[in-house]
């Protein structure tokens, strides 16, 4: 494997003989689904899998669970805070298994991390290099579903919009429902930019799940 | 928004650097107070105050869960935090910041423990340079002698023990500070660093720093507002 850039000091990266798989999608976008569909697919054929996400590092997922209630950090900070849970989880989780040759699952990636934070005017140049760490995924898998489907879908599971996935902290429109469809085309539009500059795979996440799933094993096989 | 700021605020910031046991935070202490009874707007930070990020470094340190990079990331978490809370409104606001420890700290920490110079610049760019960085440049076994003299309790991470120089705390500490040393010597040109004797007395020394400060800045124009 490669990294980004210059990676983690005293990591050598030609020894990682796992498997990165990430899949990038909005909340409702139906990760979680297709990872558990996945990781059965995976294991099923004698594969041994970790799932890693976003806000999982034991070094500060508690603290950012508690400071995303209270919206008390400042964007550089809040944009550390999640380099550093990712960081955490790179070299206590995945290094570890995709060394001893697991595929790794990453539920969400740095490309969620960099979207969210350009939308809220941050330097590319500087989330570059930021995540120069992190390691070149083998596949990635983006589900893109239209902004009304992901209202929906959120609904229905959660009878709420969430603060952040609505991007609330942007002051784009006073409007719950509103805010969230323009945040969510800010973060498409995003994505469609990071998807030129890192080439990844966009799967049209309003296909039903079985044929999405199809989809990905598709593209899982040409990899392994 | 997440860019460095090149825009020139009304307040100034000044900074020092040096090694632990250097006399800069002394220093730093009695600039502050000369600063105070001029009748100015003068506010001091340290590195290493933030609350919300306190708890995730004390647990990280405590069970010795950081590598070199998280061990970067969550003090530069912590920094920005500081920053954008605290330094960042007082420069906006016209004060006279004063900074025991900034970035340099970390530049030279972080390169030390490995982490590649390009990426801790890159890392910390969010951040403005101080008006003024007055690094104490005192000769290592001096600073050595103030600090491992009263045979101190030396932390895991303040020891550097992290990079398996040696058993002993004590022996660990005298080479993780000559290689922080080393990184000091280096960046004085690159940014800029006025060096202070600090193998000088203490009021010698003062008098410089205050000479220095007086002569690089319009002190009058910081002068508080007067109340009543």
């Amino acid at each position: 494997m490669r990294f980004f850039g210059d990676g983690i000091p005293g990591v050598d990266a030609e020894q990682l003989v796992g498997k990165l798989i990430v899949i990038e999608g909005a909340d409702g976008s139906g990760r979680s689904t297709q990872i558990e569909i996945l990781r059965n697919h995976l294991e099923n054929l004698g594969h041994a899998t970790v799932n890693v996400g976003l806000r999982r590092s034991f070094l500060v997922a508690d603290e950012l669970q508690q400071a995303k209630q209270g919206n008390v950090l400042g964007e550089i900070t809040r944009s550390l805070f999640y380099t550093t849970d990712f960081a955490d989880q790179l070299e206590n989780r995945l290094i570890p298994a995709l060394k001893a040759g697991f595929i790794v699952l990453a539920d969400r990636y740095i490309y969620t991390l960099m979207a969210r934070d350009i939308v809220r005017g941050a330097d590319r140049e500087w989330l570059r290099s930021l995540y120069g760490i992190a390691l070149i995924p083998d596949l990635v898998i983006y589900l893109k579903v239209s902004p009304a489907q992901l209202i929906e879908r959120n609904l229905a599971k959660n009878s709420a919009l969430d603060y952040w996935e609505s991007g609330r902290d942007l002051g784009l429109s006073r409007d719950g429902f509103d805010s969230f469809i323009r945040y969510q085309k800010l973060i498409q539009r995003e994505f469609a930019e990071l998807q030129r500059q890192y080439g990844f795979t966009v799967v049209n996440g309003n296909l039903s799940v079985r044929s999405i799933a199809h989809e990905i094993s598709m593209r899982v096989a040409e990899i392994l | 928004m997440i860019v460095a700021s090149k825009e020139r605020f009304p307040g100034r910031l000044i900074a020092v650097e040096g090694l632990d046991g250097s006399g800069k935070s002394t220093q730093l202490y009695l600039l502050k107070r000369w600063l105070e009874m001029k009748g100015l707007k003068v506010h001091a930070t340290d590195w290493n105050s933030s609350l919300v990020v306190k708890k995730a470094t004390s647990k990280g340190k405590k069970r010795q869960l950081l590598t070199p990079t998280t061990f970067s990331l969550i003090h530069c978490t912590d920094f920005a935090d500081r920053y954008e809370r605290q330094i960042l409104p007082l420069l906006k606001a016209g004060f006279l910041v004063l900074c025991d420890r900034y970035i340099y700290t970390a530049f030279a920490r972080d390169a030390v423990r490995g982490c590649p110079r390009p990426w801790l610049h890159k890392l910390y760019s969010f951040a403005c340079h101080p008006d003024i960085t007055l690094f104490f440049n005192t000769p290592l076994p001096v600073a050595l002698g103030r600090i491992l003299g009263g045979r101190p309790q030396l932390k895991f991470h303040e020891a550097g023990m992290d990079l398996g120089l040696s058993h002993d705390p004590y022996e660990s500490f005298r080479i993780f500070q000559g290689r922080i040393f080393d990184e000091y010597q280096g960046m004085k040109e690159q940014f800029g660093f006025v060096e202070i004797d600090g193998s000088a007395s203490i009021e010698l020394q003062q008098g410089q720093v205050r000479e220095l400060i007086a002569s690089a800045m319009d002190l009058p124009r910081f002068r508080r507002r007067a109340q009543g």
